[in-house]
């Protein structure tokens, strides 16, 4: 029998409802994969038991001709969507313990669709990071190395866990969040697919908040159709989320099919960044000649403000933050370092439970939306913000899509950048653009660089033009043919 | 001018009080601000409480649109502009019962701007207070100190619950003006159905801001605007009586003048009220004051709304009293003093208006304010809660107007009603104790020539002093066990003694 962890969901989905195999065997597969790869440290948390449950019943409704879009697949969740029953801690040591008793919107949705949860996927905590080297669990390793080294690399950040354990095959697909390049830059690290859909696509219910006007939903998933297929699933209107938009969500994969023949794709100038890694630089030539070969017209676009981006995100992100990890104070759940005083125990709890990286980014929330700080940092970030957002908006008047690369460059060692902060968050500078705007964004493998790592390149879609974004992706997708496999060392 | 009497005597001259409050007003709902958990009174401990309330990660709030119903409301109802955008904001600070880490609030653009309410002291003498403005904002949990000596419990029932806060201008003079203000705010909050004002349960509550200034001062404020006319403020928080209100302004009047005639100076800070001494007392200086880092909450769009939609509550919005007030005195010919009486409370408006519907309004605003109130206070009973109902006393009206018994026997039987003859109808009172009023005048010659034929020399008497008929009126009235027509009795009589 074929090792089942080489198909895609569409394969799955197609051999499953052919019963060339059961839900029970694709789901063991899986977890025996999942379980001797414990190298990676891609998962916090694997739950055999629920998954197998899962999958039998799964097998029961593809028995009674009663399948759903997403029966029997074995989905990992990154560790920022509260799952009920099951420990959610979003990698942090302040959430010890912490079992939801409800499940986030998007798992729902997933679950409803008959999909298979294998287990909780690593991130840097709180979502607060770019290498997935701020988790309370440790960094999760890439398992992409260079070629003839044997250093461990990152998988890229926040989403690390679900890159790693979607490019390792330890899962057939991944939920994953994006406040600033979170599921686009691992996705690019990983040689895997990700999405960060329009603002409001997917509900926030129920995932951990980190920056609320910011953050979003989406998949990272082998290939371009699997992870339209995820989202389809994931988004929707969610009555409990006043930011989520009412809005029907169309069948995204029947999107694939159109090519790019006709579409207007720009090329934004700026984003040619001064002494930029030459191989990415060509990378994203050939990505744009390939889309021109299959008829797309591509023009050089002007986003002048693109260099306010990151400053801008570096205020914002941080400052919602602040706030919104207030409630993490010892009183109600997670972890609580006893004192009789009750501003000791607080400030005890926060300095034992949070890691460096988050009590940095909660420092620097606090400051800016202190008084006599706010206007200058906090207001101002925000009005540059609309005004990326209107230039974003304006360009699209031009163009269907942008044609980016997704990160500055290949997957870094551990440690190489983590003493630097500010050399880290660099690594957001081709992505964070796309969240200030709250327009969609994906990153598809697009070839390996000279020491065989993988590079992406990223596709930008005015808001809600997720359709045409995957059109663009898909065409992209065939027309480099990527088909690199990592070598399995860690197994 | 009127200011001359707020000034308030010193050592060293005079000195003018100036007054602002915050009112905290529980909005009337059955869910709470943002969560669909119970905003009602009186539950167990921590029975109230959604995730959201309880601050679970990824929970999100979701606004009550009754809640902003109710906030426009009362807008209309302080005259005041309503903001068809505006915005929440999160006030954040650190405390065991605000389990956000954060209270959702309305900080740079509140749902509602200025207004003007009118506020009456006394029967000749009103004022206008100007409201600065009416932002939504959620109320905290509650922390419990006493269960245990070394642990606080909390409970978070009425963490979420919507409460407007509604600034007035720094307008009110004089502890009298504040506690009228406060009173007046409460009866048109009771009217709208917008809040319940039952402040012994924390629904209504005042932090109340007091600054004093030399006499003079304040009109200079008024004229430029200008604040540093006016003293340095102190706020004293969570006032719950109108009592109390009238007694911290007094109180931190005379003590700050103290402070300054004594060369000291006022600092701005929060106090808090002794309700057993009458005293406040320093909470929280300035240097000690949060920096609440106010900013949009990026979890909730702007607050928008149509002009219809404010025009179509404007539509349903019920009688309030000033209206009222007016009516009353047009209606039912009641004076100013009256008519102000009944409406400060519309259960008594209500009761009083079920009650003179259709009947003479100045005999059942005479029976409603003196015989029915006087025996409410008496009992410290509540209008909803009086043990006559407004059809009964209505009746006992229609009766003395059609003179089926005079207002005597009518005071009796409400006398009755109280007690043995409760819940009956005074018709059917009159019939069982045969208590009509006798108009036959057969029966009332006969008890005349009765008492005239046992009582010559009171007969004698009466022919030079005509007032002396009065004793001849009161024997026939006993004679008929006060049943009896007093003007047919009268005019019998003078008929019979020959009197003009």
């Amino acid at each position: 029998m074929t090792d089942l962890t080489t198909k895609t969901i569409a394969e799955l989905r197609e051999g499953l409802g052919k019963r060339e195999f059961s839900a029970v065997e694709v789901t063991d597969a899986y977890l025996q994969r999942a379980e001797s790869a414990a190298a990676l440290n891609a998962y916090v948390r694997l739950t055999p038991e629920k998954a197998k449950a899962q999958a039998e019943l799964s097998d029961q409704r593809i028995a009674d001709a009663e399948a759903r879009p997403l029966e029997g697949i074995p989905l990992g969740i990154k560790d920022l969507f509260c799952t009920e029953g099951i420990e959610t801690n979003a990698a942090s040591h302040i959430l010890d313990g912490f079992v939801p008793p409800y499940e986030s919107t998007v798992s729902a949705n997933l679950l409803a669709d008959g999909a298979v949860f294998l287990g909780k996927l690593n991130l840097d905590e709180f979502a607060m990071g770019s290498s997935n080297e701020t988790s309370y669990y440790g960094p999760v390793i890439n398992p992409w190395r260079r070629e003839g080294e044997d250093t461990k690399l990152t998988p890229g950040g926040s989403s690390g866990g679900s890159s790693a354990a979607v490019a390792a095959r330890l899962c057939a697909g991944a939920t994953a969040t994006d406040t600033g390049g979170s599921i686009r830059q691992p996705a690019s690290l990983t040689g895997t697919v990700g999405i960060k859909p329009t603002y409001g696509r997917c509900s926030r219910w129920g995932i951990v908040a980190f920056a609320s006007s910011l953050d979003q939903a989406g998949p990272i998933a082998r290939d371009v159709r699997d992870a339209a297929i995820l989202l389809t699933s994931m988004a929707g209107h969610d009555p409990k989320d006043s930011t989520s938009i009412d809005r029907p969500v169309p069948d995204y994969e029947k999107a694939l099919e159109g090519g790019v023949k006709g579409l207007k794709i720009g090329i934004p100038k700026e984003y040619r960044l001064d002494g930029m890694n030459a191989e990415i630089d060509a990378i994203w030539q050939k990505g744009a000649d390939l889309l021109k070969a299959q008829g797309a017209e591509i023009v050089e676009v002007s986003l002048p403000l693109t260099k306010y981006a990151l400053p801008v995100y570096y205020i914002v992100a941080p400052a919602e933050a602040s706030s919104n990890l207030a409630r993490y104070d010892g009183v109600k759940y997670g972890l609580r370092v006893h004192d009789d005083n009750i501003d000791e125990m607080y400030s005890k709890t926060r300095a034992a439970g949070f890691g460096k990286e988050v009590q940095r980014r909660l420092m620097i929330g606090t400051y800016v939306l202190s008084a006599g700080y706010y206007d200058a940092y906090y207001l101002r970030a925000q009005r540059v913000r609309k005004k990326i957002a209107d230039e974003m908006a304006k360009v699209f008047e031009e163009v269907d899509l942008l044609l980016t690369p997704s990160s500055p460059s290949a997957a870094f060692g551990l440690g190489e950048k983590s003493s630097d902060p500010l050399e880290m968050y660099l690594n957001d500078v081709f992505t964070v653009t796309a969240n200030l705007a709250g327009v969609p964004g994906i990153s598809v493998p697009a070839g390996l660089d000279a020491q065989g790592l993988p590079l992406g390149l990223q596709l930008i879609a005015p808001a809600f033009g997720e359709e045409t974004m995957l059109r663009g992706a898909a065409a992209l997708e065939e027309a480099i043919g990527f088909d690199a496999q990592p070598t399995e060392w860690w197994k | 001018m009127s200011e001359n009497r707020n000034l308030l005597r010193g050592e060293t001259g005079d000195w003018e009080v100036v007054v602002g409050l915050e009112v905290h007003a529980q909005v009337l709902s059955v869910t709470k601000l943002f969560s669909g958990a119970s905003a009602a009174y009186g539950a167990g401990p921590n029975e109230n409480v959604s995730l959201v309330d309880a601050a679970m990660p990824g929970m999100l709030p979701v606004l009550n649109k009754y809640c902003v119903e109710q906030a426009i409301k009362t807008g209309l109802g302080l005259n005041a502009k309503v903001n068809t955008w505006s915005r929440f904001d999160r006030k954040n600070y650190f405390y065991p019962d605000l389990p956000q880490g954060y209270q959702i609030s309305q900080y740079k653009d509140p749902i509602v701007g200025e207004g003007e309410i009118e506020v009456e002291l006394d029967a000749d003498r009103t004022i206008k207070v100007g409201i600065e403005r009416l932002h939504l904002e959620q109320d905290a949990g509650k922390s419990i100190h006493d269960l245990s000596p070394k642990e606080s419990y909390v409970d978070l029932n009425r963490s979420g619950v919507a409460l407007m806060e509604i600034v007035s201008k720094p307008e009110l003079r004089s502890a009298e003006e504040a506690a009228a203000y406060f009173s007046k705010l409460r009866t048109i909050l009771r009217y709208l159905g917008t809040c319940d004002g039952n402040m012994d349960q924390g629904s209504m509550r005042a932090d109340v801001n007091v600054s004093v200034c030399r006499a003079g001062n304040y009109e200079k404020f008024r004229e430029t605007g200008d604040f540093s006319y006016l003293g340095t403020r102190t706020e004293t928080k969570n006032i719950n009586s109108i009592r109390f209100v009238r007694q911290v302004v007094d109180y931190e009047a005379r003590r700050q003048i103290q402070v300054l005639e004594s060369g000291g100076e006022i600092d701005q800070e929060t106090r808090l009220f002794n309700v057993k001494t009458g005293e406040t007392r320093t909470m929280r200086s300035k240097e000690d004051a949060h920096d609440y880092r106010y900013f949009p909450d990026p979890d909730l769009l702007p607050l928008t709304f149509s002009e219809e939609f404010v025009e179509e509550i404007r539509a349903r919005l019920p009688e309030l009293p000033d209206a009222k007030k007016h009516r009353f005195m047009e209606e039912y010919g009641l004076s100013g003093y009256d008519a102000a009486v009944l409406v400060a409370d519309k259960d008594k408006a209500d009761y009083f208006e079920k009650v003179a519907k259709g009947r003479d309004g100045k005999l059942a605003s005479s029976w409603v304010t003196t015989e029915l109130f006087g025996l409410l206070n008496k009992e410290g009973r509540e209008i909803t809660d009086s043990p006559i109902s407004a059809e009964q006393l209505g009746s006992l009206i229609d009766l003395i107007q059609d003179k089926t018994i005079s207002g005597k026997i009518a005071k009796q039987i409400f006398e009755l009603m109280l007690d043995e003859d409760a819940g009956k109808d005074p018709k059917d009172i009159v019939e069982e104790r045969g208590l009509k009023q006798v108009t036959d005048t057969g029966a009332l010659e006969a008890a005349a020539d009765k008492i005239i034929a046992a009582n010559p020399e009171q007969v004698a008497k009466v022919k030079d002093k005509p007032k002396a008929l009065g004793w001849f009126v009161g024997q026939v009235m006993k004679e008929t066990g006060g049943k009896a027509n007093p003007q047919a009795v009268n005019e019998i009589l003078k008929k019979k003694l020959g009197v003009e």
